[in-house]
């Protein structure tokens, strides 16, 4: 019987298309809009300005408080100019024109593919190398990995779970990763341990990769601490809080942190940048992305810089398909669609969806009939019919008491509804709205 | 059987009796002391209950109203001046006149001056849309049209008018209560100075973008050129962020504005047909 978390969850068409592709490095683009606010947490600030030179690797946007990140050039070139653009969101976001020229690295960045193993640094090192190297969470939250390595005081992490999940469906960029990188993961995997000082690690990985929990199960014999744990294959379980009931049948209390029960998670991703920061000096301004849709003629798993536009990875990908009805960047059930080819790729892009029109729209909105299938599915135990009421009516108050807060905007009440009823529009935009009450009376 | 009858009522008329005697003491004892003056002004207002004066309702405003010293703070915006007066009688009060308002929506970004390019399908209300993205146009400026402000109006003064993109305002209706004003995510609607004849000018735009990127989002943005700052005589336009605002305050309708508008952002509405050869007309504001 395969581990899996305990309530809820739903399981959709698994779509993979990509996983058989082979990770390629796509060609650098002639320039990059890098924006400024690719974590969650204070957007960095530029330090370059219009006509500076810069090199791959070098510091162009500085972290502005703890929960912030370096930001950094992805290519070499001249700086065009310090503006605001549009991000997936078409609201304009600060970031950084480059022009490139050439591919000149900085000289301190190790580009040779030989696996280092040996862990020559200490953990305090290691944490800041990591927040120099401007690493976040690359499974989508991009949350500062430093920060989660740092446990609040009076807590201490006993397990390191290593997110290996890939719930979402069509997405294949960490499957793709486990199995061309699984040996510098482990070593990543290693360096966390050391930075948190904790002797264990799990890797969960999701039951329909059986080649990467294979190959990752082989390659742990040979490490202390690290095993790998077959997980069944149930949507949301890369979430943070289910992956943690999933491999330790623990439960993270309503609005705490996965650290109130000892644990910490990271990507495999996350875990790979890692690897590169400390033993080779890169920072993170690269990133695989799966490109991939119904009518992509060449479904691929690309290695990207920052920054490029939306476009070229489906150029890459075979052009974009006649037919298109919705472009999202993230996966189905949790990305969010752009409505712009112009929108570059960010530190927490793991994909490029490309819907066809008759998959992408929503069917029509009809009357709740009371089936309760949002609360049997739903991940936290939440109510998602009223939520959605109470987000309509503007009845925040209830709505936080309800635990409104502890949605992880999963969608899986939506993706079930068999009215198609917006649950997570409305849940979403309550929770906003609650959030924004609860920091006033903390002010 | 007819003892019966005696008994019941003798029981029912002693218990009543008693529950009488019981009840008049209570209410000595827990008598409130309200200032009758209330019920009096709440009469006078129009029973709206629309919190346009800023308060939970017609008599919570009755209240400061009793309590207030003078009336220069508080302002029914439905009964208008009228009601203020009566209010003031009541109180024995100086009733302070103010200018009515009328709200106005600052975008005039229908179907065909502002190319849609990109759909939405998610809930239907603009709170969404705007949380969730900048809208279906380039101009993230723009109004939404999903009628968040034809929800909030309880007056049926907002014309959704289904196809256009932009709600509409009836003048005639409109009391001027800024429900509409909190409800729009994109702060379109303005309450400006009710005009004779409800006549305007009013730059009807908000986008703050450059010139070019305005324009290419939709033909009447404002561009924040400067040339109606230039021609105005009465320090009613500002310029601020690529865009022109007229103080309604400010503005004596001369109408010389809107000519020189190269994107006919300035809109005038309800003045006669401009003459061939065009007149200055001041409408003094009496």
């Amino acid at each position: 019987m395969l581990k899996t978390f305990k309530i809820g969850g739903v399981h959709p068409p698994e779509n993979k298309l990509s996983k058989d592709r082979k990770i390629e490095v796509l060609s650098i683009p002639s320039a990059v809009f890098i924006p400024v606010a690719q974590h969650i947490g204070a957007p960095s600030t530029p330090v370059v300005k219009k006509g500076d030179k810069v090199k791959v690797g070098q510091v162009i946007a500085q972290s502005s408080s703890f929960v912030s990140t370096n930001i950094h050039s992805s290519v070499s070139g001249t700086v065009k100019k310090v503006d605001f653009s549009a991000d997936s969101s078409g609201y304009p976001k600060q970031g950084i024109f480059i022009d490139v020229e050439g591919d000149e690295w900085m000289e301190d960045i190790d580009r040779s593919e030989t696996l280092v193993k040996d862990i020559s640094v200490d953990g305090a090192e290691i944490v800041k190398k990591i927040q120099e190297c401007g690493i976040v969470g690359l499974g989508g939250a991009t949350f500062p990995t430093h920060v989660k390595l740092v446990p609040p005081k009076g807590m201490k992490a006993e397990v390191l779970l290593i997110n290996g999940v890939e719930c979402e469906p069509y997405l294949t960029s960490d499957h793709r990763l486990m199995l061309e990188k699984a040996d510098e993961i482990l070593v990543g995997i290693q360096l966390l341990m050391k930075a948190m000082n904790v002797d264990k690690a799990v890797i969960g990985i999701e039951n329909n990769k059986p080649d990467a929990i294979q190959l990752l199960s082989e390659k742990c014999k040979t490490v202390a601490g690290v095993s790998v744990v077959a997980l069944k294959v149930q949507y949301p379980q890369g979430g943070e809080k289910q992956l943690i009931n999933a491999v330790t049948g623990h439960e993270v209390p309503s609005g705490a942190l996965p650290i109130a029960v000892g644990a910490v998670v990271s990507n495999v991703g996350t875990a790979f940048a890692v690897y590169e920061a400390i033993q080779k000096n890169k920072p993170l301004f690269e990133r695989v992305v799966t490109v991939t849709g119904k009518g992509v003629s060449k479904p691929s798993n690309f290695l990207v810089r920052v920054g490029t536009a939306t476009s070229e990875l489906v150029e890459a990908a075979g052009g974009l398909p006649e037919n298109t009805g919705k472009i999202i960047s993230g996966g189905p059930m949790m990305g969010r669609a752009i409505s712009s080819l112009d929108i570059p790729v960010t530190k927490g892009t793991s994909g490029i969806l490309l819907m066809k029109e008759e998959e992408s729209k929503r069917e029509e909105i009809i009357a709740c009939i009371r089936c309760s299938r949002c609360v049997s599915v739903c991940p936290m135990g939440l109510e998602p019919y009223l939520l959605m009421t109470l987000g309509e009516k503007q009845i925040y108050d209830r709505a936080e008491s309800e635990r409104v807060m502890d949605c992880i905007e999963c969608g899986s009440c939506s993706y079930t509804c068999p009215s198609n009823r917006p649950l997570l529009d409305y849940i979403r935009f309550g929770k906003g709205k609650v959030g924004q009450i609860i920091r006033s009376r903390k002010k | 059987m007819s003892i019966t009858v005696v008994y019941t009522i003798v029981t029912l008329a002693v218990i009543g009796a008693t529950a009488a005697v019981i009840l008049y003491f209570v209410a000595q004892k827990f008598k409130v002391v309200e200032d009758p003056r209330i019920d009096d002004v709440e009469g006078s207002l129009p029973g709206a209950n629309c919190g346009g004066c800023g308060f939970a309702g017609c008599r919570a405003f009755a209240e400061a109203c009793v309590k207030a010293s003078d009336l220069g703070d508080l302002n029914c915006p439905v009964g208008g001046n009228d009601t203020m007066g009566q209010v003031a009688t009541i109180l024995g009060l100086e009733a302070v006149a103010k200018d009515p308002r009328v709200a106005f929506i600052r975008c005039n970004g229908t179907c065909d001056h502002r190319p849609k390019t990109s759909q939405f399908d998610g809930a239907t209300t603009c709170a969404i849309a705007s949380s969730v993205y900048s809208g279906e146009s380039d101009c993230q400026f723009g109004c939404l049209g999903y009628g968040d402000c034809y929800d909030a109006c309880e007056f049926d003064a907002i014309d959704l008018r289904a196809g256009m993109g932009v709600p509409l305002i009836l003048d005639d209706k409109c009391v001027a209560c800024g429900a509409c004003v909190d409800a729009c995510p994109k702060d379109l609607i303005e309450l400006r100075k009710r005009m004779p004849k409800d006549r305007k000018v009013v730059v009807a735009c908000r986008n703050m973008d450059k010139g070019g990127v305005a324009k290419k989002a939709c033909s009447v943005a404002c561009i924040g050129c400067s040339k109606c700052f230039k021609e105005c005589k009465f320090d009613a336009i500002t310029i601020e962020n690529n865009l022109a605002f007229i103080d309604s305050d400010k503005c004596k309708l001369c109408r010389k504005c809107a000519p020189v508008c190269p994107t006919n952002a300035i809109i005038e509405l309800n003045f006669p047909p401009r003459k061939v050869k065009p007149e200055v007309e001041v409408e003094t504001n009496s």
